[in-house]
């Protein structure tokens, strides 16, 4: 009961942070917004009993990716966003609220044709018998073993695109 | 353990943390000036109490009532929010800190730490990089020159040493196993020859411990890698603009983050609480505390013997020296400890 009362909480926060990311002009206001949605879904995954991948999500995303967005807004000095004049109010009025219920009902149909709807929030899901699933231990069996190979690839995929970075930031050089 | 009795050790649990660590922050303040006073040949404060011990709680009292300003053009809510991020942040990472074994008091027994999490370490390093916004807010909300630079600096020089700081670690989690601090405290317990003890350190993690203090230095702002605060050339970096209890919050912020390194150091390669216990059963459930603090306070007097020393880094070679230096070596440290263990 509590697991599902924090769940509504850290949703609405998630959710009110995405939306705050669309609305606000300025771009570092955006960049708080998400880093506010970032750390809504850690909790979620908390809630789910994934410590681990809420403990990296803190970590990789929320921490040291937000920070190098916040760097590059700052050490670009970014303004306030233009707005175009907005289009009819009426549209806006009809259409935000139309839009939410229409992705809620699409939601609801996937989540239940894919079954996703019963899986109960709250407390750690129990995989296999014994293995706890969201530790450490059962994320780094999985990692290393069950799919070590595309692990590996994904690991040289990412290394192929840091030295892109490098060749493209550096061609002005020579 | 009935809930209302677990909530209500918890609330004491977390009261005394608090009240200890900001004492040992404004303590550490007066520590400082002492013996760098006294190593530059000064007395440093002795006006306020016998040695100047009362020096701290004058401190406190004069920020209280300073005028705060807040200067016009500033980003108004990112202004306010800024120090509070730093000091919240700053303040919670202790919560997982181990400072000795379970205790048992009548009925009920507890571990002295507020909360054993068994992903202990990961929490304090995603509160640590939450912990940067703080700075760089501060310095791009303030709308001034020094102090966007200062934000500047401390934002890329806290992203480049959080590499080596995290990766340094590894070497102790791959002797260990776990992520818990109180597990990892665990393990280093005993001697080799009834006198070594079996610290981390003295396992193969010295270099390591040596990866750990430098990136801590870089990660806390202090000298010799206090360039977000350089005060030649950047006033004083990012809370130039912040007066008042705003201005000491960042200063308990920068103090509380060098207890918690400390405490973390102890914990990771240093034993933790583990020590000689001896005599009734009160002074053997206190003596592992004082033991962990003994180790804390030598790791806080390093640090200040450290800044009474060394001058202040270039930014490039501050620069050179994480990614260029520390980085490789962690990553060798790594590897070899790897093979160490996979031999065994």
């Amino acid at each position: 009961m509590l697991a599902l009362i924090l769940f509504f909480i850290f949703a609405a926060l998630c959710v009110g942070g995405a939306i705050n990311l669309l609305v606000q002009k300025h771009p570092i206001n955006s960049a708080l917004s998400l880093i506010v949605v970032m750390g809504s879904l850690a909790l979620i995954y908390l809630l789910l009993g994934a410590e681990f991948v809420a403990a990296v999500q803190v970590i990789v995303y929320a921490g040291a990716v937000m920070v190098l967005f916040v760097f590059v807004i700052m050490l670009l000095n970014a303004g306030e966003e233009e707005r175009l004049p907005h289009g009819s109010r009426v549209a806006t009025m009809l259409g935000v609220p139309a839009l939410i219920i229409g992705l809620g009902i699409a939601a609801a149909v996937v989540s239940h044709l894919t079954g996703l709807d019963r899986i109960a929030i709250g407390g750690p899901t129990v995989m296999n018998g014994a293995d706890v699933f969201g530790n450490p231990q059962a994320i780094g069996r999985l990692l290393f073993r069950d799919y070590l190979l595309p692990f590996e690839v994904t690991s040289i995929l990412i290394l192929v695109a840091i030295m892109g970075a490098v060749v493209l930031a550096r061609r002005e050089e020579d | 353990m009935g809930i209302g009795t677990y909530i209500l050790v918890s609330i004491v649990k977390i009261l005394i943390a608090v009240m200890v660590l900001l004492t040992a922050v404004a303590y550490t303040v007066w520590l400082e000036r002492k013996v760098v006073g006294h190593m530059q040949n000064r007395w440093g404060p002795t006006r306020v109490g016998p040695f100047g011990l009362l020096q701290p709680l004058a401190d406190g009292l004069k920020f209280i009532f300073k005028e705060d300003l807040t200067p016009p053009y500033v980003h108004r809510p990112l202004y306010m929010l800024a120090p509070i991020i730093a000091v919240t942040t700053a303040l919670t990472s202790i919560a997982v800190i181990p400072v000795g074994p379970w205790i048992t008091l009548g009925s009920i027994s507890t571990p002295l730490q507020i909360t054993d999490v068994n992903i202990g370490l990961l929490i304090i390093l995603g509160i640590t990089s939450v912990g940067v916004y703080g700075v760089a807010l501060a310095g791009w909300s303030s709308n001034s020159k020094y102090s966007m630079l200062g934000g500047l600096r401390a934002s890329a020089q806290m992203i480049s040493y959080e590499v080596a700081l995290g990766l340094s670690l590894i070497g102790v989690l791959i002797y260990t196993g776990s992520f818990s601090l109180s597990d990892i405290v665990n393990q280093q317990a005993g001697t080799w020859f009834g006198f070594i003890p079996k610290w981390n350190i003295f396992q193969g993690q010295f270099v390591g411990f040596f990866i750990y203090i430098m990136a801590a230095y870089a990660e806390t702002n202090r000298i010799p890698f206090d360039l977000p605060e350089a005060e030649t050339e950047l006033v004083a970096g990012y809370h130039t603009e912040y007066s008042s209890m705003k201005f000491a919050m960042f200063f308990m912020a920068e103090y509380a983050n060098m207890v918690t390194v400390a405490c973390l150091a102890s914990v990771l390669f240093l034993g933790g609480w583990s020590g000689p216990v001896f005599g009734p059963p009160l002074l053997q459930s206190l003596l592992p505390v004082c033991w962990f603090a003994l180790r804390v306070f030598a790791f806080l007097f390093l640090y200040i013997w450290v800044r009474g020393t060394l001058p202040r880094f270039r930014y490039d070679q501050l620069m050179a020296f994480g990614w260029k230096f520390l980085l490789p070596l962690a990553i060798a440290n790594i590897v070899v400890t790897s093979l160490v263990v996979a031999i065994k």
